[in-house]
């Protein structure tokens, strides 16, 4: 096994568990908080991609990380500030259409 | 032999951290750990030999997003009292039902993630030598960049200009009729310590950021990480209360958001009088194209980075 | 001669090596203090001592393993980064426990 295939997949692994919380919960920072951690784990993914003939290193997967780490960025920063206009305006931070009450 | 120790220990602990991050049932405890995720994520691409990237990940990812993160968290503690008391609180979550199918779901992505990581074919295209070999007509010699801002330059431009739609996001939904709270009470803004610290990192970053703008050709840095580096100053001097939010952006401040995605527009399409395709920098001149590039982006990626966090149209001077 | 440059290369690598170990401790003392401590005043301080003086030695040992002035001073430079940075976050979360305390006592009495 060589390094990067170990680090790929520590990373399908990482994805696994944000997946899984980001479909479980219902909290909406949670579901931001699980989109990062998917992305990190795929950037992880490609850099690993980037190192599998270990001599020479790939460096178009270096930038299109790099791209998409400012990517998440922006769209972390415009999803909490719909997270916070939906607070702001009716007090909740869940999307159900349910009450809460008849959740549980 | 240590080798391995060391990457095993960076894997495992990146497993932990992200479970925790994702599990801990205070929403405080899960942006710290995902702060720390992302320095940890740092260390891995450092050991994966992806230093341009480490830097990157280690002031915008794990930095600004977790500036961000606590800046939500807090706005949706004092906003307003939630309607339901458990809005803040952890772990609701659909049906047990429900979390075991989806827990299986998830095991079988996994699962076939890593039966295709383990029976990858071998690439078919070597990128790596081909970018190589062709480095010495981009003007720069660190690969990331000259892929980055000359071979992939038509990414990176649409890449700055998503930046600028995402801070155009953010002001669309502010509510109008919200007057911009400081970052910090008074509390904060008059412990003697934070003024000494910020003297005294003021002109270290300004340099450190121009130095990694100006070695980017050379060595592992660029844009990105000077414009983040400079970014966290200006994030320091909003949340220690230097700057104070305003409802409305000044002239400047607008020319100096639209000048990174400006400068690269119109050199993209300048180029073109010179019998190139959009974005084929002439060949003498691709160093100092490149450098002009990336000077606008540096200087638009850390205004916008900091307007992202404060929230607010504009920022002007606190004066005392 | 030849046999002088060996030991001190020997030499220099197990001074390196002592010093990153023992920096090592003194993060896991911090560390240990972090978990352990009741108190959020006696973590902090725990904390904030014990790993600022782990990264002097870190950075110290790494010292010994090059032979440049610039990155050298480059370390250094990295260590007293740190520890600014850590001693005003230290103030500033103490002194913000102590705010805290000091109202939530003026309101129950």
């Amino acid at each position: 096994m060589t390094q990067s295939l170990f680090f790929s997949l520590t990373a399908a692994g990482l994805f696994g568990i944000a997946i899984y919380s980001f479909l479980v919960y219902e909290h909406l920072l949670r579901k931001i908080l699980a989109l990062n951690v998917m992305g990190n784990a795929i950037f992880l993914l490609l850099i690993a991609f980037a190192r599998r003939d270990s001599t020479t290193v790939d460096p178009v997967p270096h930038a299109m990380v790099l791209t998409g780490i400012v990517i998440a960025v922006s769209a972390t920063a415009f999803a909490l500030a719909l997270l916070q206009r939906l607070h702001r305006e009716s007090g909740k931070t869940r999307l159900d259409n349910v009450d809460d009450e008849s959740q549980q | 032999m240590s080798d391995w120790v060391f990457d095993g220990l960076l894997g495992t602990g990146l497993l932990l951290l992200g479970w925790q991050t994702l599990i801990s049932r205070d929403l405080f405890r899960s942006i710290i750990w995902f702060v720390v995720l992302g320095l940890l994520m740092t260390l891995c691409w450092v050991r994966l030999a992806a230093p341009d990237v480490a830097l990157a990940e280690a002031a915008i990812g794990a930095g600004v997003t977790g500036a961000l993160l606590l800046n939500a968290y807090r706005a949706l503690l004092i906003d307003k009292p939630p309607r339901h008391p458990s809005s803040v609180v952890a772990r609701h979550r659909q049906t047990t039902a429900w979390a075991v199918g989806l827990a299986a779901f998830s095991t079988i992505v996994v699962g076939g993630i890593s039966w295709a990581l383990l029976n990858l074919p071998q690439a078919g295209v070597d990128l790596g030598t081909l970018v190589r070999s062709r480095l010495a007509e981009s003007g720069v010699s660190n690969v990331v960049t000259a892929v980055l801002l000359n071979f992939r330059g038509y990414d990176t431009l649409l890449e700055v200009a998503v930046l600028l739609l995402a801070l155009l996001g953010v002001w669309t939904v502010h509510p109008k009729d919200e007057t911009f709270s400081e970052a910090s009470s008074d509390f904060a803004q008059n412990s003697p310590l934070v003024g000494a610290l910020l003297h005294l990192l003021a002109p270290l970053l300004v340099l450190i950021g121009a130095y990694l703008l100006w070695i980017g050709a050379y060595a592992p840095g660029g844009a990105f990480q000077a414009g983040a580096v400079l970014a966290a100053f200006g994030v320091m001097l909003y949340l220690s209360g230097r700057l104070t939010p305003t409802p409305t952006a000044t002239f400047s401040l607008k020319l100096l958001l639209i000048f990174g995605p400006g400068v690269f527009s119109l050199i993209a399409l300048a180029v073109m009088f010179w019998g190139g395709a959009l974005l084929e920098y002439p060949k003498d001149w691709a160093s100092l194209l490149i450098l002009a590039v990336e000077t606008g982006v540096t200087i638009s990626i850390a205004v916008t980075l900091v307007l992202l966090v404060s929230g607010s149209p504009g920022l002007k001077r606190t004066y005392q | 001669m030849n046999e002088f440059d060996t030991l001190l290369s020997v030499l220099d690598a197990w001074v390196s090596k002592t010093l990153v170990i023992l920096g090592g401790v003194f993060y896991l003392a911090g560390t240990v203090g972090l978990l352990r401590f009741p108190d959020l005043f006696t973590r902090l301080h725990a904390l904030t001592k014990a790993d600022n003086l782990g990264l002097g030695l870190l950075c110290l040992g790494l010292v010994w393993q090059t032979n440049s002035l610039a990155i050298a001073l480059k370390l250094l430079l990295i260590w007293l980064l740190a520890l600014m940075a850590s001693a005003v976050s230290c103030h500033l979360i103490a002194r913000y426990a102590l705010y805290e305390q000091k109202t939530s006592t003026k309101g129950q009495s």
